[in-house]
């Protein structure tokens, strides 16, 4: 029996209309554990590193994590994997809510498409009962709408269903996929899907899920809850209050946006409103959220309440979470929060990445501005900042005139663009848009993230240590005194000795070698929670979380019957991290590409920023140009990487 | 007629408070199953989340008895002008759905307010809802002792003497070997 997974896969290839279920091997579960694991080993196995992203070849797949679906509190990660159109790299796209545990209650670990189906279709799987049905009548059809009329047309009111807009449908390279209150947004993956000819896929499940030690099991998620107690009834003080508790950012409770509103940039991510958050401000702004805000909704068995129903009198009903509410307005130079809310529900219902989509728009309306894009491109655009944020995302998301250009992107709308269109692209990483942040002195541990993090999307990557020193060495010893979630001792004295201003501050400290223990340990707790499935927002993410590298080890031993300890689960976090790396190495990523945005910081410092990025990669065991070496991969039981990379001449002298 | 006191369970629930997490449903099955958490399937759960987020419809429902037919007619609730599904307060395990039946073998689940040995302080679903969207309560009631054998004589004599003693016994015996069988 298999325990913790369910032992098979749906293979599904869309341009014979074949569907099977695939039993998987046992072995692999032991190397990669699942999810984001076991996902990169089939797009490296399965497609050589030529594949375009929007080649039949190239394989779409939805995971679930080794421990999703189980009672595990917040497992219930969907890992979705593809090629991203945008940065052309491995596409990492999570979301939350209730696909995966579903899919593993029907029996599947992962469905994994290949192929491309002439009509648009939707996928319906009800246990071992799989289909591929017609969805012409969907198309053109909202992500959130098409979810309710599948559920209704099947008469299936407890399905769970992903599916995306017409954004996924036109290949925009900010689709995203549209599930319940949770979205896998980044890196365009939605556009994948709507290339392969996918509109949906519903999902209902009835069968178990084993435990291998349910004694042990129980014990564990029983002190988690209580964990999630404690630190629901105890928020880290001294940090800013969105950072105090567990979850992701709690947008939907916090009504306060002074932090965002006047730290974060406005417009092309560049103007500053450092007065921005005024009374009258506060109390509009608070009063628009409550009056939409119907209720605080979770993702699947999750005491937290990271997400809302939002009902917008007049529109239909959506979900949200995060700072979709902000970044259009911020993007859009809006004052009325009120505007958020409404372009949002046009934006979740179209299927698009919040982040990356009003960034598009405000470096777009800059063109303009710059003389660089004509009247002509806007004809018939309003002139006032929210018509003209609506008449662009019609446009984009249709890919009609200007707005077919942009929906490439920042990057590759510039290139089209020309005419120095390229300098207005200014807070890209590998060619994706990130948080619309600007600020004065380089941290090294940011500086680290930034730039080597595959996910190109700073709160997939960073969490765990503290953003900034604390002020004073009282409120250091009280952080420290009941942090027992560190991997080692030694991070205490790292938070202990960073102070605000002088020799121990940034960007000097934490020092070099300081800043690549951080970084290794943010990035290794994200990789065990993307194999695993669970949610960052109860781990890798908050200070001081529930699931932490003490525990982790026993979770998924009693869970799924495979020995783990720490080592052994590094171990695992390390093959899992070098496997991806590998497969963007493999597709040409290289040191270059690693670049923080110019004017993330106004304080460079190149030759600090040089000695990081070379102690990080000796670190890894990466040479000078990040690439793994052959003993690296070797000691992981990556050798057919290594032998493959040396044969593509990408390992040189192995 | 005599008084006795019995232990009422009770679990309170505020829909206002549930957040959709169907952590009730999970950890209902994993208490169910067979060695004890050693599975999870809410598809076998004793309580059932009845969620339509668009509408914000949010009703945890607990399994109850099963009947053998389905009510003559239906009921439709509309509730502070929100509309509630059809029979969606309903807590009987009925062939007109699929709700609390168990999906391999299609028998009627009912919540037994997890009845352990030693007992659970509280049950499951109420332990793992965090959100305090189910309270649970005990409470001791009066209630009227058992109807005394005299009665039961009482109602037999008023049968035998509308059907004759023949028939009854017929009855009764036809009863007893269906109830066997
Ligand atoms: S912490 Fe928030 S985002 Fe994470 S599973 Fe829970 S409700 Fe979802
Ligand atoms: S556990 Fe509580 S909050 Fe979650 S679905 Fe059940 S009743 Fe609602
Ligand atoms: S009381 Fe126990 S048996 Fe009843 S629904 Fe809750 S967990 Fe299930």
């Amino acid at each position: 029996m298999r325990y913790s997974e369910t032992g098979f896969n749906l293979e599904i290839d869309l341009s014979r209309g074949n569907i099977e279920r695939v039993e998987t091997d046992p072995r692999l579960t032991e190397l990669y554990l699942g999810g984001l694991g076991t996902n990169a080993k089939i797009l490296w196995d399965r497609v050589p590193p030529e594949t375009d992203p929007f080649s039949p070849d190239a394989p779409l797949i939805f995971s679930s994590g080794l421990l999703g679906g189980t009672i595990a509190p917040g497992a219930n990660r969907t890992i979705i994997t593809a090629y991203s159109p945008q940065t052309l790299l491995m596409g990492f796209s999570m979301m939350g809510g209730f696909f995966a545990p579903e899919m593993k209650y029907a029996g599947y670990d992962k469905i994994i498409f290949r192929g491309k189906s002439p009509d648009l279709v939707y996928l319906w799987i009800n246990n071992d009962k799989v289909e591929i049905r017609d969805a012409a009548h969907l198309r053109g059809k909202g992500a959130v709408e098409t979810q309710d009329i599948i559920r209704k047309e099947l008469n299936q009111p407890s399905a769970h269903v992903a599916a995306i807009g017409l954004a996924g449908e036109n290949r925009v390279y900010t689709a995203s996929i549209e599930q319940g209150r949770s979205s896998a947004s980044r890196l365009g993956l939605g556009a994948v899907m709507g290339d392969k000819g996918i509109k949906a896929i519903a999902v209902r499940g009835t069968n178990d899920i084993n435990i291998a030690r349910p004694d042990e099991f129980i014990k564990l998620c029983n002190e988690v809850l209580e964990y999630i107690k404690f630190r629901n009834a105890n928020p880290v003080p001294n940090i800013m209050t969105i950072l105090q508790g567990l979850g992701s950012p709690q947008e939907m409770v916090e009504t306060d946006e002074k932090w965002h509103t006047e730290n974060f940039s406005w417009g092309n991510s560049r103007i500053r409103r450092k007065d921005f958050w005024t009374k009258e401000i506060e109390e509009r702004w608070k009063s628009v959220q409550l009056d939409v805000r119907k209720r605080l909704i979770s993702c699947y068995n999750c005491p937290m309440k990271c997400g809302a129903i939002i009902a917008v009198p007049g529109l239909s009903i959506y979900m949200m979470k995060c700072f979709t509410k902000l970044t259009y307005t911020m993007g859009a130079l809006v004052d009325d929060l009120d505007f958020g809310f409404r372009i949002s529900q046009r934006a979740a219902e179209y299927g698009v990445d919040g982040f990356s989509t009003p960034q598009i728009m405000a470096f777009g309306f800059e063109l303009k501005e710059a003389g660089i894009l004509t009247d002509a491109d806007f004809e018939g655009c309003p002139s006032d900042n929210e018509g003209r944020f609506y008449w662009l995302l019609d446009r984009i998301v249709r890919r009609e005139g200007i707005g077919d250009i942009l929906a490439d992107g920042t990057h590759w709308a510039a290139k089209k663009i020309g005419k120095g269109a390229e300098a207005y692209v200014h807070n890209n990483i590998k060619k994706h848009e990130q948080l619309p942040l600007k600020l004065g002195m380089l941290n090294p541990v940011y500086y680290l993230m930034y730039a080597t993090g595959e996910k190109a999307n700073i709160t997939q990557i960073e969490g765990q240590f503290p953003q900034a020193p604390f002020m004073t060495m009282e409120e250091r010893e009280a952080f420290v005194k009941d942090w027992f979630q560190v991997p080692d001792e030694k991070f205490k004295q790292y938070v202990l000795d960073w102070e605000p201003r002088g020799e121990h501050s940034n960007p000097l400290y934490p020092t070099v070698d300081m800043s690549v223990d951080i970084v290794d340990w943010q990035e290794k707790m994200h990789y065990i929670d993307d194999a695993l499935g669970v949610c960052a927002g109860l781990s890798s993410f908050p200070l001081k979380p529930p699931y932490h590298m003490h525990n982790y080890p026993h979770f998924i031993s009693s869970a799924s019957g495979i020995d783990m300890d720490e080592t052994g689960l590094t171990e695992v976090y390390n093959r899992n991290r070098n496997l991806v790396r590998a497969i963007n190495v493999r597709r040409g990523m290289r040191r270059a590409d690693e670049d923080p945005p110019e004017d993330h910081w106004k304080k460079r410092f190149p030759e600090l920023e040089k000695k990081l990025l070379d102690a990080y990669y000796k670190f890894k065991g990466w040479d000078d140009d990040g690439i793994p070496t052959k003993e690296t991969l070797q000691k992981l039981d990556l050798g057919y990487v290594a032998e493959d990379l040396e044969q593509r001449g990408i390992i040189k002298n192995g | 007629m005599a008084k006795v006191k019995k232990k009422i369970k009770s679990i309170k629930i505020d829909l206002d408070k549930c957040n959709g997490c169907r952590a009730c449903e999970v950890i209902c099955s994993a208490f169910h199953a067979s060695p004890k958490y050693s599975g999870a399937n809410p598809g076998r759960a004793r309580i059932r989340m009845i969620r339509d987020p668009l509408r914000d419809v949010y009703v945890p429902v607990y399994a109850g008895e099963y009947t053998p037919a389905e009510c003559m007619g239906r009921d439709k609730y509309v509730i502070d002008g929100k509309e509630y599904d059809e029979c969606g307060f309903c807590r009987a395990s009925c062939p007109s759905r699929d709700a609390f039946k168990d999906p391999d073998s299609g028998l009627p689940l009912k919540c037994d307010m997890c009845e352990d040995d030693p007992p659970q302080e509280k049950p499951l679903c109420v332990q793992w809802c965090l959100n305090d969207a189910l309270i649970y309560e005990e409470r001791e009631e009066e209630v009227e002792e058992e109807e005394s054998p005299e009665a039961l004589e009482v109602g037999v004599k008023a049968l035998t003497d509308k059907f004759g003693l023949d028939q009854i016994m017929d009855a009764v015996a036809r009863m007893s070997m269906s109830k066997k069988g």
